[in-house]
């Protein structure tokens, strides 16, 4: 495929701890175009978070080979890795793990400072766009205990946004926030997607995954099932009929 | 990054944990400002007793009567335990390391004159004595070995004596009487302050020794013999010279102790400084214990941190950092705090040691190594612990920074 931008062969990572060995991920081989949005999903403890740190070049894997983009990660040095997590990677994760006591705007502009191709001129300019997109641009002076969850990640959304990626990981985006700001989250990710980002993310629900157009199935570290989304959710629409409900509801 | 981000960077860094800065700050500061203030008080202690001791001048060498090894005065000498003017001609004759030599003959006793009485202590000494106490004259002139001669009723006051009893005349040409008998007095010497026993030097009045043995100590004897060198390096020789001129005068046979004690300025100094090099070691010692202290202050509010730090290490390196950015922003920042709190430290120590030395008796020296050390210490105790999760955090994996516990 020409089109390809993750490609794992026998991707395998396998845990130590103390004596014993956990494998996490087993020999998983999955490809991605560009452009897909995909959904991982899986039993707790199936290994989507490793097999997301790995792509994500946030971890070394045990054995098997990572084509990001058409480059073997395996021959890289610990710096270029650094520099594929800060141009070609957003990272979205559970937590938000947004820095303390640090306005959104300081956030969000956290990677341009590791930005040492200067690709991106006027770094502060960049960094409100970015929290325009998600919606944020009153909430920039704000720090992080000063805003909900939901602000929260979508600062964390920008943050991954601002370097302009190839790709944008997330790993269970959602799994901190209630439904209806789990779909606002959506609505931003379809959005992006449609910009032409890739997105590979993982979610608990399969009502969520509905939003991708992709789902891979995982269980025990092995990729199960792969398959691409029928009826397709546009996060928009729900959001509409959520709020529609709120109304009736009152 | 450049220079000028990676230090808006630690500034910001440092501005945002503003407790945990200012608590390791405090650690240096006190650590750096106790230890400095200590050793200068154990330094003042130390000059003063420095000066004192140089106050005798510094070629000096006593001799006195008696044996330092057996116990004090030998039984059997008799008037060989005693110094005579011989001795101290003999010295003269024939010494050729030294420069001056002059008796010290005590005496005390009631001055009447100018606005009142006095009780001082008179010293008995030959025209060679200021030189050898390196003690210049305010005013007026000394005596002459022509006045030691004829026993001349002539004297020197000493700054005290001249304030008690001449407060605002001249006392030059003025007679005062000592015990009684009248003296012209002929000079004023300058202030000298205190000794190393702590009484004042100034307190005394200077006579032609032989005026002092006829008139006024009724035959007593020589009480030392004060003696300087040609120069400083010459002092051990000069004592030996002494010693083999001493022995011949007092006509004692090979194989028989001396009946008398030669000291220098070391000997003197060395039971003088006794007493302040013990307060030096206990104020080290205490400043050493706050510095450790101090120290593990710093060390454990790092440590306390390092959860905390390690997570935001995750978190940049997982946006693009390279762990060289890190260790570079963890250094700053630890630089940035150990050198603001050496500083702040340093000027509080100077801030302590000004009002020690104004509006207090005792006194503060600061030693430039001093304040090396200190800073020295403190900032390598804030810059390690400092850097220790960043030097701990940068080799992780981003995944395992962001998971730490
Ligand atoms: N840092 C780690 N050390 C040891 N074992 C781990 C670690 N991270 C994950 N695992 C183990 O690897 C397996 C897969 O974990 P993970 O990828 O987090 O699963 P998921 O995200 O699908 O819940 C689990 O059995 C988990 O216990
Ligand atoms: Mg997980």
């Amino acid at each position: 495929m020409e089109n390809t931008i993750i490609k794992t062969v026998n991707l395998t990572k396998t845990y130590q701890v103390g004596e014993i060995d956990v494998p996490a991920l087993k020999a998983v081989n999955i490809t991605i175009g560009k452009g897909e949005f995909v959904a991982i999903m899986g039993a707790s403890g199936s290994g989507k978070s490793t097999l997301m740190n790995l792509i994500g070049c946030l971890d070394m894997p045990t054995s098997g080979d990572y084509f990001l983009d058409g480059v073997n990660t395996s021959k890289l040095t610990k710096n270029e890795y650094a520099n594929i997590r800060n141009q070609k990677i957003g990272f979205v994760f559970q937590g938000f793990n947004l820095l303390p006591r640090t306005t959104a705007l300081e956030n969000v502009e956290l990677p341009l400072m590791y930005d040492r191709l200067d690709k991106i001129k006027n770094p502060i300019k960049q960094a409100k766009q970015a929290l325009d997109k998600v919606g944020l641009a009153d909430r920039m002076h704000h720090i992080p205990s000063q805003l909900s969850g939901g602000q929260q990640q979508r600062v964390a959304l920008a943050r991954a946004l601002v370097n302009e990626p190839a790709i944008i990981l997330a790993d269970e985006p959602t799994g901190n926030l209630d439904s209806k700001t789990s779909v606002e989250v959506f609505s931003l990710f379809q959005k992006l997607n449609n910009e032409g980002i890739t997105i590979v993310m993982v979610t608990h629900e399969r009502d969520f995954a509905a939003f991708a157009k992709r789902i891979i199935e995982m269980r025990d570290g092995k990729v199960i099932k792969d398959s691409p989304i029928k009826d397709r959710l546009d996060a928009e629409a729900e959001l509409k009929k959520i709020n529609e409900e709120a109304i009736i509801a009152e | 990054m450049q220079a000028k981000i990676i230090l808006k960077v630690a500034t910001k860094s440092i501005m945002k944990s503003r407790m945990r800065s200012l608590l390791t700050a405090l650690g240096i500061i006190i650590g750096v400002a106790a230890v400095v203030v200590m050793v200068a008080i154990g330094d003042g202690a130390q000059r003063n007793v420095e000066k004192s001791i140089a106050s005798l001048g510094t070629n000096l060498i006593i001799v006195t009567p008696g044996t330092s090894t057996s116990g004090g005065v030998r039984g059997g000498a008799g008037t060989f335990n005693r110094f005579t003017m011989d001795d101290v001609d003999k010295i003269k004759n024939e010494a050729t390391l030294i420069k001056g030599v002059s008796p010290l003959v005590r005496s005390g006793g009631q001055i009447i004159g100018g606005t009142g009485n006095w009780f001082t202590q008179i010293q008995g000494v030959s025209p060679d004595y200021l030189d050898i106490r390196e003690w210049p004259l305010q005013s007026g002139e000394f005596f002459t070995d022509r006045d030691v001669m004829a026993r001349s009723k002539v004297c020197i006051l000493g700054m005290d004596v001249k304030k008690n009893l001449f407060p605002n005349d001249d006392p030059i040409g003025q007679q005062i009487r000592i015990r009684n008998t009248p003296f012209k007095v002929i000079g004023v010497l300058s202030e000298k302050g205190q000794s190393s026993v702590g009484t004042s030097n100034d307190d005394v009045i200077l006579a032609p020794s032989k005026t002092v043995l006829d008139r006024l100590s009724g035959g007593r004897f020589i009480s030392s013999i004060q003696v300087s060198a040609i120069t400083t390096d010459k002092i051990a020789a000069a004592q030996a010279e002494l010693r083999n001129i001493m022995r011949e005068s007092h006509k004692l046979v090979q194989g028989e102790d001396d009946d008398f004690t030669i000291r220098d300025q070391s000997d003197l100094s060395e039971a003088a400084t006794e007493t302040s090099r013990i307060l030096t070691i206990l104020l080290a010692s205490v400043a050493g214990v706050s510095l450790v202290v101090g120290g593990i202050g710093i060390m454990n509010i790092m440590l306390v941190s390092v959860t905390e730090r390690t997570r935001e290490i995750g978190i940049r390196l997982s946006v693009g950092a390279r762990a060289s950015d890190i260790l570079v922003q963890f250094l700053t920042e630890a630089i940035v705090l150990s050198l603001s709190g050496g500083v702040i430290g340093v000027a509080l120590s100077f801030l302590i040691a000004y009002i020690l030395n104004t509006y207090t008796d005792q006194s503060a020296f600061i030693k430039p190594q001093i304040i090396m050390i200190a800073f020295g210490f403190a900032g390598a105790i804030g810059i390690f612990f400092g850097f220790y999760p960043a030097r701990k955090a940068s080799g992780l994996n981003p995944i395992d920074a962001l998971r730490y516990e």
